[in-house]
């Protein structure tokens, strides 16, 4: 079994660590929300790919099939995904409300502005 | 019948009321609501408390549907005593809620407030209920995301950015949980945490658990604001309204810190999470280094909601502390000072919304004189103080006191330092607080007009602080209680 | 971009299908795949398309940010209190075998008002955001 046989495991890291390391390194307010949105896309994935049952059909109950790939995983990350994009939606109304006191989405800027007082 | 309905009308009766107070237009009936769902939900508390002390464990099935599979609410002693603290401090800063609220947030925007407010309250309620690690991420979500709008509702500005951050890392924590419940799905195909801890033992020696513990442990930190991934919480609490930081305080890191425990003595069991992996001494490490660099930092605030905000990440580091012993008598200790530490803060905070509505500031600058311009609100946040230094007789001195007996029981004398000095530095704190007020002779020119604080925001207040006085000298219901919880807590691991 | 007349003829075309394919995924979704998220979420995506070209001041015009708040309200107490009718009957929270005569028809029923009331709040929910930040400048 080589390393690349677990390749769904490979894009959730090479998401995770993407989207996290734009929310560490970017000063942007609007580019953070970015990187969290992806950071949490890549657990959407990790959950998703647990269902897949090798040679696993359709959960939709059918003669002649007895092998049902697993929905469950589905359901829940339906419900992350939910989650997912009320943080969005709040991350962003924050940041237009930021931009509307602070004049700028930079955080270095708001962070003089802060200093300044 | 409606008894057995208990476990669901907690969670629901919030729920429920958020929708209603949307529809009102008006400020005043959205608070009405609120303060109903609240009382009510104290109500349905203070019977589950009574039942759970009957009966035993409560366990309700959803729609039916057998534990496993369905989700399932399990009311332990444990959990129904965090919901007694949760539905209380929601309940009386409520209370406190109606006059300060209307200063500080407009009038348009006050159902919102009240609406989002009870969201919160059903996210922690549920938080504290549910016994399915899912359904547990979606509640912690719920409560989060409500608790940074309440946090944006803050008047200054820096509210806005302060929420921000606060997003930021509660999101991240957030996903580090669902990570964890992903990982431990995938090794033992179960979501309820009853059922994960009976699957558990078998897989626990593969790297996928404890890779789980790591990232539940951390993401579970970031909510509970432990040292050193508090960097959210001093702003977060200094820049909201003032009802909104007495409830975030004295409940958020309380439920989180509950989670911690269900996770860490329930789920993983003792064995795993401090014989296999070295979570004691990394966790008494934080906490011990939590009490000491906050305290600290907390001396030398000049804004006084910040310099408890701080204080409030070095009381997490005690309850901690407590909890990394891994024993009864520790366990017993930290329950205690979640208990205590809820009653002391809401408390502190609540007299400083006292201050914040008369004096309009809590710089301490603005505070010179204020001890005998208002005598009550000044006198509540001197007793508060002295419970959160532990003064004996009151509330914070019994926790420290347990604290204290459970390390030396164990051979731990480093404890005992690290309490004393963290309470030298609590005195510090303090006392710059009282001796501005006591000792100063107030500007007279600005400050002629500030009275004392109205009834209503006044009554609240010392109804906490008098539960400060009086846990601290009938200590049967509190102590009883909690060792109670600790037994249940190390009893079902072993 | 409501000046252009190709956009405006076909969003014209364009949004009675979306809403009638949001209201089929809705009706379906107890017995097919669907149900209320994807239903609201296609039904607001078709008030948005239209906000798009025709500005989000016509969209307002159409449905107020009251009317929409009092949606989200209301999809949210559809939901919750269906749970509750079990409760008065005596089964437990959410258990919809209480509704019918058969658990089969009662869970039917059940699923049914709950994907009702999460289709309306979605929807709803998806249009205040569209709003909010679009009509941002105008309000």
């Amino acid at each position: 079994m080589n390393v690349f046989g677990l390749y769904n495991y490979w894009i959730v890291i090479f998401l995770m660590m993407t989207g996290f390391y734009v929310v560490i390194s970017s000063g942007n307010l609007v580019k953070k929300i970015v990187g969290l949105s992806l950071f949490q896309a890549s657990v959407f994935i990790l959950y998703i790919s647990l269902g897949k049952i090798t040679g696993g059909t359709v959960p939709i109950l059918r003669e002649g099939i007895t092998l049902y790939s697993n929905p469950l995983p589905h359901v829940l990350i339906l419900t992350a995904i939910v989650v997912g994009v009320s943080t969005t939606a709040l991350g962003l109304a924050l940041v237009v409300r930021i931009k509307e006191a602070y004049d700028t989405v930079e955080e270095d800027e708001i962070h003089q502005q802060d200093e300044s007082l | 019948m409606i008894l057995s309905q208990l476990p669901a009308l907690q969670v629901t009766l919030p729920l429920i009321a958020a929708p209603l107070c949307l529809l009102v237009r008006s400020g005043r009936a959205a608070w009405g609501i609120a303060l109903f769902a609240s009382a009510a939900s104290f109500a349905v508390a203070v019977l589950l408390l009574s039942r759970v002390l009957d009966q035993g464990t409560l366990s309700y099935e959803f729609g039916g549907w057998a534990a496993p599979w369905g989700i399932e609410y399990r009311v332990d002693i444990v959990n129904v005593f965090v919901l007694f603290v949760v539905t209380a401090i929601t309940t009386v800063v409520l209370f406190f809620a109606n006059d300060s609220v209307r200063k500080e947030v407009d009038a348009s925007r006050q159902s919102l407030f009240y609406t989002v407010w009870l969201l919160c309250l059903t996210g922690l309620v549920g938080l504290v209920m549910t016994g399915d690690a899912f359904n547990l991420f979606v509640f912690l979500e719920i409560s989060s995301l409500s608790s940074y709008v309440l946090i944006a509702f803050g008047k200054d500005r820096r509210a806005l950015t302060a929420s921000y951050q606060y997003l930021v890392m509660g999101t991240i924590g957030a996903t580090f949980v669902l990570i964890g419940v992903g990982l431990l799905y995938m090794m033992t195909g179960t979501l309820n945490m009853a059922d994960l801890a009976d699957r558990l033992p078998a897989v626990m020696a593969t790297r996928t658990v404890r890779a789980a513990l790591a990232f539940l442990v951390v993401g579970i930190s970031l909510k509970l604001a432990l040292f050193p991934l508090h960097l959210w919480l001093p702003n977060a609490y200094a820049f909201a309204p003032s009802a909104v930081t007495a409830f975030l305080a004295a409940t958020a890191t309380k439920v989180a810190f509950y989670v911690l425990l269900r996770f860490l003595f329930t789920v993983f069991g003792v064995t795993f999470a401090f014989e296999a992996m070295p979570l004691g001494i990394i966790l008494a490490v934080l906490g011990a280094a939590a009490i000491l660099s906050t305290s600290a930092v907390a001396i030398f605030q000049d804004d006084i909601k910040r310099m408890l905000a701080y204080s409030s990440v070095a009381q997490i580091g005690y309850m901690v502390l407590g909890l990394s012993m891994a024993s009864v008598a520790g366990l017993t200790a930290s329950i205690l000072h979640l208990f205590n530490h809820a009653l002391m803060k809401g408390g502190l905070f609540l007299a400083l919304g006292c201050m914040a509505y008369r004096l309009g500031s809590v710089r301490l600058g603005a505070l010179a004189g204020a001890g005998y311009r208002m005598p009550w609100t000044m006198g509540a946040f001197l007793v508060g103080g002295l419970s959160l230094i532990g003064i004996p007789l009151t509330a914070g001195f019994l926790s420290k006191w347990y604290l204290v007996q459970a390390a030396l029981g164990q051979g731990w004398w480093p404890v005992l330092v690290v309490v004393i000095v963290g309470s030298l530095l609590a005195v510090v704190y303090v006392w710059r607080v009282v001796e501005m007020a006591y000792l100063r002779r107030p500007n007279d020119s600005d400050a002629s007009a500030v009275r004392e604080a109205p009834l209503s925001l006044l009554l609240p207040t010392w109804f906490l602080i008098g539960a400060n006085l009086y846990f601290g000298i009938h200590t049967r219901l509190s102590v009883g209680i909690a060792g109670k919880a600790a037994a249940v807590l190390m009893g079902q691991s072993q | 971009m409501r000046d252009n007349p190709v956009l405006r003829v076909v969003t014209k075309i364009i949004v009675p299908v979306i809403f009638l394919f949001a209201l089929y995924v809705q009706f379906h979704g107890d017995y097919g795949p669907g149900g209320g998220f994807q239903a609201g979420v296609i039904f607001a995506a078709g008030l948005i398309l239209y906000g798009l070209i025709f500005g989000t001041e016509s969209i307002r015009c159409l449905i107020s940010t009251r009317f929409l708040r009092a949606l989200i309200a209301a999809g949210l107490l559809l939901f919750a209190s269906v749970g509750f009718l079990p409760l008065l009957m005596g089964w437990n929270y959410l258990d919809y075998d209480a509704l019918g005569q058969n658990p089969l028809s009662g869970q039917h029923l059940g699923i049914f008002l709950v994907e009702l009331g999460v289709g309306i709040t979605v929807a709803a929910v998806m249009v205040t955001i569209f709003v909010a930040f679009a009509g941002r400048r105008d309000s």
